[in-house]
């Protein structure tokens, strides 16, 4: 086949990359995928389990990579520069690698919001604030030793749709991310109360409203409407919370033994070096600019560069699966056409 | 007590920590739709005593589950019982048989 003999190096090897590489290698070209960090599968490899049927993660990285078989990847890597030659990319790799590559594909992501920015929620300064990370990194490792929360609260909202932390933009997942973990958490302590405080509850995909629904009615998930304010650490370690209500138009403390922040999803600090190597124009959010965001969502301004994933703008996992595919069939288009 | 010739007004805030749920989660037993509400105003938009009252069904579920009981209560004393509210909330909630079931968990008060 002819294909076999084109490059294409995808860069990130989370749910985007690992599924754009294999979709181009079952089409018969020949594809390197670089990972940066230690492991493949990105943010996913740190997740429990996933919304809205509570899905486990591990076993569908698993399932992803046994796709992968034929493709290259490195993990520990990094690329070291490009240079465009023709149609033609040279890319240097950090392991010794150089290869001459027909397109480029950018899987490189998102980073979490540093929620310690959001300094009024205390999360780094109080024990008993952390982020929807952390939980989920206990859920999967194990609550700590002693912990019995009788008051859980969640915010919404964290580092999104707040242009004082330079975030206009809605992060998309953190909604159902919450009901989520608000329903596990309350399986896990049925005396507990739980107290989610959101802006606007924005169940967008399938199934997801019926996540709410099952979350007031099954689990008494109480839901605030207001964003909390400020959070001060009593004598006893627990936190008290203020917020409005502004459903009842009126203000509200609380008393919490645990605050969960949902950290929004920002562009990809760590991938500043390959916007710069390329030359990537991004859009006022910081994540990449495509070249139109609904007929060619997956293309750059540059031939043979395409972008997968959440490096283009918030999504949840099935939408970067799909956007992962897609950007498959475009780099495919495009190599044909080189022809 | 001496009179300085001012009072002071009691805080409205809502203190989740001395709400005292008990006749709420009560409430939710006998009455689970009660949590299904999502305040999205239909009732009381659609309220026939609302223009003449302070009722407003959406509010006292909220406030009920704040703690807030005798606002609420005062709010659901108002209701004429005519059942608007049922046939517009878009959860599908029986608000008459709500609304009489929250005159009977919280008719002590």
């Amino acid at each position: 086949m002819e294909n076999l003999k084109k490059n294409i190096i995808i860069i990130g090897g989370g749910p985007g990359g690992m599924e754009a590489a294999s979709c181009l290698n079952t089409i018969g070209y020949t594809v390197f995928l670089v990972e940066k960090g230690p492991v493949l599968g990105g943010h996913l490899a740190k997740w429990d389990r996933l919304f809205p049927e509570g899905n486990e993660a591990a076993p569908l990285i698993e399932k992803m990579r046994s796709r992968m078989e034929g493709v290259k990847w490195f993990v520990n890597t990094e690329v070291l520069s490009v240079n465009r030659l023709g149609s033609k990319y040279t890319v240097i790799l950090s392991n010794g690698l150089t290869i001459n590559a027909d397109a480029l594909l950018i899987a490189t992501g998102f980073s979490l919001f540093p929620a310690e920015k959001k300094e009024e929620y205390g999360y780094g300064i109080y024990d008993r604030v952390i982020t929807s990370a952390d939980l989920e990194r206990m859920f999967r490792e194990g609550m700590p030793e002693g912990l019995v929360p009788k008051k859980i609260g969640f915010v919404h909202c964290v580092g999104s749709r707040d242009e004082k932390a330079g975030n206009r933009y809605c992060s998309k997942v953190c909604c159902a991310t919450s009901v989520k973990q608000a329903c596990e958490i309350k399986a896990m302590f049925p005396d507990a109360d739980v107290f989610c405080f959101y802006m606007d509850l924005r169940m967008f995909g399938r199934g997801y409203e019926d996540m709410y629904l099952e979350a007031q009615k099954d689990y008494g998930v109480f839901f605030v409407r207001g964003r909390v304010s400020e959070v001060a650490e009593k004598k006893d370690g627990r936190l008290l919370v203020k917020a409005e209500d502004t459903l009842a138009g009126k203000p509200l403390r609380i008393t919490l033994d645990l605050l969960v922040l949902l950290s929004g999803m920002v562009r990809n600090t760590s991938a500043s070096a390959i916007t710069k190597m390329l030359s990537l124009s991004v859009r006022e959010d910081g994540f990449f600019k495509t070249s139109d965001m609904i007929y060619n969502d997956q293309r750059s301004a540059q031939d043979g560069i395409f972008y997968a994933g959440a490096c283009t703008g918030p999504k949840t996992l099935p939408e970067t699966l799909a956007d992962a595919r897609a950007a498959a069939l475009e780099a495919d288009f495009y190599l044909r056409q080189d022809d | 007590m001496i009179d300085f010739g001012y009072t002071v007004s009691p805080s409205s805030a809502i203190e989740i920590d001395d709400a005292g749920l008990a006749s709420f989660r009560q409430l939710c037993r006998i009455e689970p739709d009660a949590i299904k509400c999502i305040s999205c105003g239909s009732c009381a938009a659609s309220c026939t005593a609302a223009g003449f009252s302070i009722m407003n069904l959406r509010k006292t579920i909220l406030l009920l589950s704040r703690g807030k009981d005798r606002e609420a209560i005062d709010m659901v004393a108002t209701c004429m019982l005519c059942g608007k509210c049922y046939i517009v909330c878009p959860r599908g909630i029986n608000t008459r048989h709500l609304i009489l079931s929250i005159c009977k968990t919280y008719r002590k008060e």
